[in-house]
């Protein structure tokens, strides 16, 4: 097995796509010759120069535009958002201009563009650079919206991404960028791919059902590990797409375990605990639930700076953990 | 003048009561090309500014009143279907700005490429889809350019990015579809159409930045029909020069309503991108007949005087017909003619707009996603799955 950072499986799959096609190019804020803003794009420049790695300035609504314009085009771009925050300014291009265009056209125009970058809270940078987009973006149709966990996640599903010829957001995590993870042996292959639109069961477990993605995939499993010693066996599903939603694996998972907690970073007012909600309540698993779902979400505040109240606005793996006992009712 | 009976192409159409009329004069009599002066095109930093002459040849100057007139025919009969009820939402009509599609087109190849707002049915003929399939896309019929889905301001084909609803937006997309076609070295330009009203949009100038720092091959345009919506260009822009508003962009100003005007300065702007020199603005000064769109009558805030008077001096079609019978280019008959065909092949559009059925509820769903399986989409209740394939 071979021990990757997320970032290091992220530049890989890059590097590996960049190279396999000649269309794929990159482009956003320091890509090229800063290495990348959270160095995930370290070395690409040296290696394949001005045309396929491009530094933009900062005009985040121009650079999507022009993305999705050289998409339409025939060539498949890599556009990254320092953070998702500042694709607020573009949305339009990646709503109006990218998700829709295939739809539009009755099937003429394809946009197969990636929209990647960091989404959600990092540490310390308060109100406006914290915000979780996966219940925005997952709202659209037309696009698809991934949020990988682990260093093989990132790297298969970004792979994956890269080679549909749809608009796809991919939510990376700051926090998760330096974490090491073990990457099987076929992960190695440049051939890798994971499919785009399933869940992963990365605990099994037959008390309850923990669905979640992105950073807290890691806070459920440390809170599983912890309940394991009471004798609580958690099934810990890492959604891996936000959309499309695999609710079935999530509804396998329920009719086994009768209950469900979702644990995620964003608000949760119309976010994507509360859309998991729904559907288990439109679909076979409702009447196997032993327990109204739980959802376990950011607090309802813009992020804070101080760091007594930031690590008190998103979910702790004590709150996992009591959660999952309160819907229990231990 | 005598009928001879060796003509050449001799072109037949039927009159009334089915009489045959024949033109009464061969190709040898008239003028088969002529040179005409243009207006001289005000430039921003540039030394030289497009030609003052334009040849004209016999074929050309009707093929540009042919599209010119179909255009224009075309658009009346939208006013007509739309009055009637047949077409319903947006309706931003194009009459009165022909020369500008009709120019752009006649000095472009088709393998350039081009991107316009929602103005754009002018631009979806030029650029290749039949009356017949814009009017049926128009009326949201199966037989429409985009099986109906899409409506007036979506209709797309090869080298042609539609029709965009989003002011601006289409900007930053023809940098993008420039920046294409100089990273796969093919010698194309992207033609980039904006109005007076989305000058002032912030896209532009990031989308300027960027095109002239790497030196993408992108015309843009603006088609300065001098009122956004409803608001005058000197009530929105606090520089009505729009050709300068790219600063460091070099910009031609043109005579919009002069067909030839406009393609000589296309020419001019596409050689100037296809020789690397980075991107040009171009400002046509043109007219809109209609309102901004079907739900504006278009006179509240412009008079009918001045609507009349555009009419009646600069509309392009009469325009390039005086300028071909004058030169003995052509004659009365010929033009007749090809107006006779015109309507009929509106009138037939409409006739196919009006009965082709409505596109089946079975595709609702479909074009989500390109090369994907198969997959289910939500209905508007629980228990209804819908299927969506690509």
């Amino acid at each position: 097995t071979f021990r990757v950072t997320v970032r290091d499986a992220l530049n890989q799959a890059m590097d590996e796509e960049l190279e396999r096609d000649e269309r794929v190019f990159l482009l956003g804020e320091e890509v090229a010759q800063y290495d990348g803003a959270y160095k995930v794009s370290r070395g690409l420049w040296k290696k394949y120069g001005d045309k396929r790695i491009i530094d933009t300035p900062i005009t985040e609504m121009g650079f999507a535009g022009i993305a999705v314009g050289a998409a339409m085009a025939g060539l498949r771009p890599i556009c990254e958002f320092m953070t998702f925050n500042f694709s607020m300014q573009a949305i339009d291009q990646v709503i109006n201009s990218a998700a829709k265009t295939y739809y539009m056209s009755a099937g003429q125009q394809s946009v197969p563009i990636v929209f990647r970058g960091p989404n959600g809270a990092s540490a310390g940078v308060a109100a406006q650079h914290s915000q979780c987009f996966a219940a925005w973006y997952g709202h659209c149709p037309g696009l698809k919206v991934v949020s990988p966990w682990s260093a093989e996640d990132a790297k298969g599903l970004l792979k994956s991404a890269i080679r549909d010829d749809n608009p796809v957001v991919f939510l990376e995590n700051e926090l998760m960028y330096g974490v090491p993870f073990e990457m099987s042996e076929e992960s190695q292959s440049k051939d890798f791919t994971i499919p785009i639109g399933k869940a992963k069961v990365e605990r099994q477990g037959n008390h309850i059902t923990l669905v979640t993605h992105s950073r807290y995939v890691s806070h459920c499993l440390d809170a599983a590990a912890v309940l394991a010693k009471e004798g609580i066996e958690c099934e810990v599903i890492n959604l891996r797409t936000i959309r499309p939603l695999d609710v079935e694996s999530i509804e396998t998972s329920v009719m086994k375990t009768n209950h469900l907690v979702t644990v995620e970073g964003g608000w949760p007012q119309y976010g994507v605990g509360a859309e998991i909600c729904a559907r288990i309540m439109e679909g076979p698993a409702f009447n196997y639930l032993d327990a109204p779902v739980t959802r376990v979400t950011g607090v309802d505040i813009p992020m804070p700076y101080a760091k007594i109240l930031e690590d008190n606005s998103v979910p702790q793996i004590k709150d996992v953990i009591f959660s999952v006992k309160k819907t229990l009712n231990v | 003048m005598t009928y001879s009976s060796f003509f050449q192409n001799q072109p037949v159409v039927g009159g009334v009561n089915g009489a045959r009329v024949v033109v009464s004069r061969s190709f040898a009599d008239f003028t088969p090309q002529a040179s005409f002066d243009i207006k001289k095109c005000d430039v921003h930093r540039l030394e030289e500014g497009p030609p003052l002459k334009a040849e004209l040849t016999r074929e050309q100057g009707l093929q540009y009143y042919r599209i010119m007139q179909t255009v224009r025919r075309m658009e009346l009969k939208a006013d007509q279907l739309y009055k009637q009820k047949i077409i319903r939402g947006f309706c931003h009509l194009y009459d009165g700005q022909e020369a500008c599609a009709a120019g752009i087109e006649a000095a472009i190849n088709p393998s350039d490429h081009l991107i316009t707002a929602y103005r754009a049915h002018g631009y979806t003929y030029t650029r290749g889809v039949s009356v017949k399939e814009i009017l049926a896309e128009l009326t949201g019929r199966k037989g429409g350019v985009a099986k109906g889905k899409g409506g007036s301001m979506h209709m797309y084909a090869p080298r042609f990015y539609g029709g965009n609803g989003i002011v601006g937006a289409q900007v930053p997309l023809g940098a993008g579809i420039a920046l294409a076609c100089q990273y796969q070295g093919n010698d194309q330009v992207c033609v980039t159409l904006y109005g007076d009203g989305a000058a002032n949009q912030g896209q532009l100038f990031e989308s300027f930045n960027m095109a002239a720092l790497w030196k993408l091959p992108c015309i843009f345009i603006c088609e300065n029909n001098q009122y956004g919506m409803g608001t005058s260009m000197e009530r929105a822009s606090a520089s009505t020069d729009y050709y300068k508003r790219g600063d460091f962009v070099p910009g031609i100003r043109v005579d919009g309503m002069d067909v030839l005007c406009v393609r000589e300065a296309t020419k001019f702007a596409a050689d100037h991108c296809r020789s690397g020199k980075g991107p040009i603005i171009m400002e046509l000064q043109t007219y809109r007949y209609h309102g901004h769109s079907m739900s504006d009558p278009g006179v509240s805030y412009r008079t009918r005087e001045e609507i009349q008077e555009v009419r009646s001096k600069s509309d392009p079609i009469s325009m390039l017909k005086e300028r071909m019978l004058s030169n003995n280019m052509a004659s009365i008959e010929e033009f007749k003619e090809i107006d006779v065909a015109i309507r009929k092949e509106v009138e037939d559009a409409a006739q196919f707009a009006t009965s082709d059925p409505e596109p089946p509820l079975e595709e609702l769903c479909n074009h989500i996603f390109h090369n994907n399986p198969p997959l289910e989409v939500r209905g508007t209740n629980p228990w209804v799955t819908l299927k969506s394939v690509s």
